[in-house]
């Protein structure tokens, strides 16, 4: 029946003085990741599975925000939190607050397959992890010394202290708000880590599915729960479309992103990337955020109002887009 | 146009034979709670302080499945959390996995009024709540004696049990952990709406007996359980796993907003959507209009409008 299509990301909001190389490298590990989806896609793997399977490939790369990588809180420890959900019976499984569990997408699949919940939370996450026997690692293991160097230019630029809802004016940052005047989530762009990496599929079935999986905000308060967790907010999937946000996670939970899609599809009956358009436009009120979607019959787009977001997407067709801007 | 309010102290199978003592005092605490609310809009306070006041009320009335009287967790402990949501600037605050705070509802509005942050849990949240300096006792003061109980009886069916449960018989006992049909549900929650229609919501629980810890329902998500925008507020009660599922207060909104329907139509199309037994809601809309739905045996809530439309009510909805 329907054809299959993929889009992958690894976070809204990208320094415009990003290194080309740290591109490339990008733009690389966007492309393999596509290709692991495309040929579990062709093995006739169920949307579901892929977008597990694709998510735990850029939590294992530490180059994104997410799993080895994941950015640091204001103590210096990582703290993750991933979602997941399958669009046939929206069946879903969130998880925040993880400090040792490799792959947080992955227990929050078990949340929804293996527990009678839809979402646990630090040592009652990690317990259950334990349970389930998950592989564990030391919180060691998901911190890079780049962002050890990030969090320390935060907490130089103090941001984080000052709450972006209320407008800024252009000359009170620090130092290194002053080389970018850019900001994401109340940091400098260029301290800034993107958030955040997804996945959403439709397979050949015409099953939708969506994960999303975080490090969270660089430099943020212990306890702190960002919109990757929240299914409606950054992860929702139903029988029209799949959908992965990522940016400023209290905008996006504010304005409920991915199911706003879903839900313009399904009351407006906008098309998927006439609804992409609309939730871009006219819901994120002040907000930067990004988002990738697949719908039922095989369409894929993407949308945000950052200044860029690493992001790919293939269709069965052959079609098939690595970009950053 | 004109005030509204309406407040609810939890949806589920609450049995037509529930005896006075259980149903006489929370009845008692619905009525108070609402003149409590009712004095506020008429004094000209904003709703989301009104929402606030009346959540604390609910939160302190230990025969609502909250703040003093939350259920407790498979381990015997107690694991709150709650959301507040401002309709006209959608500014919201949650937080989860609280075991010392007196009032989630306050350290939900912390969170919203005082950090960068939307959401904050566990022991984030716990040393956010100490740093505010709210007031915190020891765990032991919201852990009651029916919850004890209730939790020993949950554990013997060894299942997960949702609040305001009969005992259970044995029998019943389901192979797979999940629950469904036969539970009772927790949660309070108040909206209100004032005569410039300004909108909030409000809810607050102690989630579902015999939890895992660390599980967090639908209270706490903005869209899941507690919604608010320019047109409507709604906060939302039940099966949370079915509730966040459904993103059921945010639905109820954009189905107003997208299909240009009454509160009252939008609210009971979003209800409909979700398989019975599982959810119930309360809502005003910018208008002043009141809805109160369920697909539960009951529900247990109360309204009032500026117009002298009030109403205390557990089962069957009079005003269907």
């Amino acid at each position: 029946m329907g054809a299959w299509a993929i889009a992958v990301h690894g976070g809204a909001g990208v320094d415009p003085n990003l290194p080309k190389e740290r591109q490339e490298e990008a733009k690389r590990l966007l492309t393999r990741c596509l290709n692991i989806g495309i040929s579990a896609l062709r093995s006739n793997l169920p949307a579901i599975d892929v977008v597990e399977l694709v998510v735990r490939e850029l939590e294992t790369d530490p180059l994104f925000n997410s799993g080895r990588g994941s950015a640091l809180t204001e103590n210096g420890t990582v703290e993750m939190e991933a979602s997941i959900m399958d669009g046939p019976k929206r069946r879903c499984g969130a998880v925040s607050g993880l400090t040792t569990v490799k792959n947080p997408v992955s227990l929050a699949r078990l949340v929804m397959d293996k527990s009678p919940h839809s979402y646990l939370a630090f040592s009652g996450a990690e317990e259950f992890a334990r349970n389930q026997g998950v592989e564990l690692v030391d919180n060691e293991y998901f911190i890079t010394e780049d962002n050890v160097g990030m969090l320390k230019l935060a907490k130089e630029a103090n941001s984080i202290l000052f709450d972006y809802r209320i407008p800024t004016i252009g000359t009170c940052g620090a130092g290194a708000a002053m080389d970018s005047p850019l900001q994401m989530n109340g940091l400098p762009i260029s301290v800034y880590a993107p958030e955040t990496v997804g996945c959403v599929v439709v397979d050949k079935e015409g099953r939708c599915a969506a994960a999303t999986s975080t490090g969270g905000l660089m430099n943020k308060m212990t306890g702190r729960i960002g919109d990757s967790p929240l299914i409606g907010s950054g992860t929702y999937a139903c029988d029209l479309c799949g959908v992965s946000c990522t940016g400023e996670g209290e905008a996006i939970i504010r304005s409920t992103l991915a199911r706003e899609v879903a839900a313009v599809m399904e009351y407006k009956g906008l098309n998927l990337h006439e609804a992409v358009d609309y939730v871009i436009k006219n819901r994120l009120d002040e907000g930067k955020a990004g988002l990738i979607a697949v719908s039922k019959n095989g369409e894929v787009a993407c949308g945000f109002n950052t200044t860029g977001m690493f992001r790919g997407c293939a269709t069965e067709d052959g079609f098939m887009e690595v970009g950053v801007w | 146009m004109g005030w509204a309010i309406a407040l609810h102290g939890g949806a589920g199978d609450i049995p037509l034979s529930l005896p006075p003592d259980r149903r006489l005092p929370r009845e008692a605490g619905l009525r108070h709670c609402l003149d409590v609310g009712i004095a506020a809009l008429k004094a000209h306070k904003h709703p989301l302080d009104v929402v606030e006041l009346v959540v604390r009320e609910l939160e302190n009335h230990p025969h609502f499945n909250a703040g003093k009287g939350s259920v407790l967790t498979t381990s015997g402990t107690v694991e709150m959390e709650a959301c507040i949501m401002d309709g006209k600037t959608k500014k919201c605050g949650a937080v989860s996995g609280l075991s010392t705070v007196v009032n989630a509802i306050s350290l939900a509005r912390k969170v919203m009024d005082k950090t960068p942050h939307i959401y904050l849990a566990f022991d984030g949240a716990e040393a956010f709540a100490r740093e505010q300096g709210l007031e915190t006792v020891d765990p032991s003061y919201f852990i009651t004696p029916e919850n004890i109980e209730r939790l020993k009886q949950a554990q013997e069916a060894n299942r997960v049990q949702i609040d305001y449960t009969q005992p259970i018989q044995k029998e019943v006992k389901k192979d797979d952990a999940s629950v469904d049909g036969d539970s009772q549900i927790g949660t309070v929650g108040c909206v209100a709406v004032d005569n410039e229609g300004n909108l909030a919501s409000a809810t607050s629980t102690g989630g579902l007996v015999n939890k895992m810890v660390g599980r967090i329902g639908d209270t706490p998500i903005i869209g899941a359980g507690t919604y608010a925008n320019h047109l409507c507020a709604v906060s939302a009660t039940g099966k949370g796993e079915a509730i966040i599922r459904g993103t059921v207060a945010r639905d109820v909104a954009a189905v107003m907003e997208f299909k240009g329907v009454s509160l009252k139509e939008a609210a009971a199309y979003v209800v409909e959507q979700v398989p019975p037994g599982n959810v119930g809601l309360v809502a005003v809309s910018s208008t002043g209009e009141v809805t109160m739905p369920f697909n539960t045996t009951g529900m247990f809530r109360a309204c009032a409008t500026e117009d002298g439309h009030s109403e205390i009510a557990i089962w069957d909805s009079p005003s269907k």
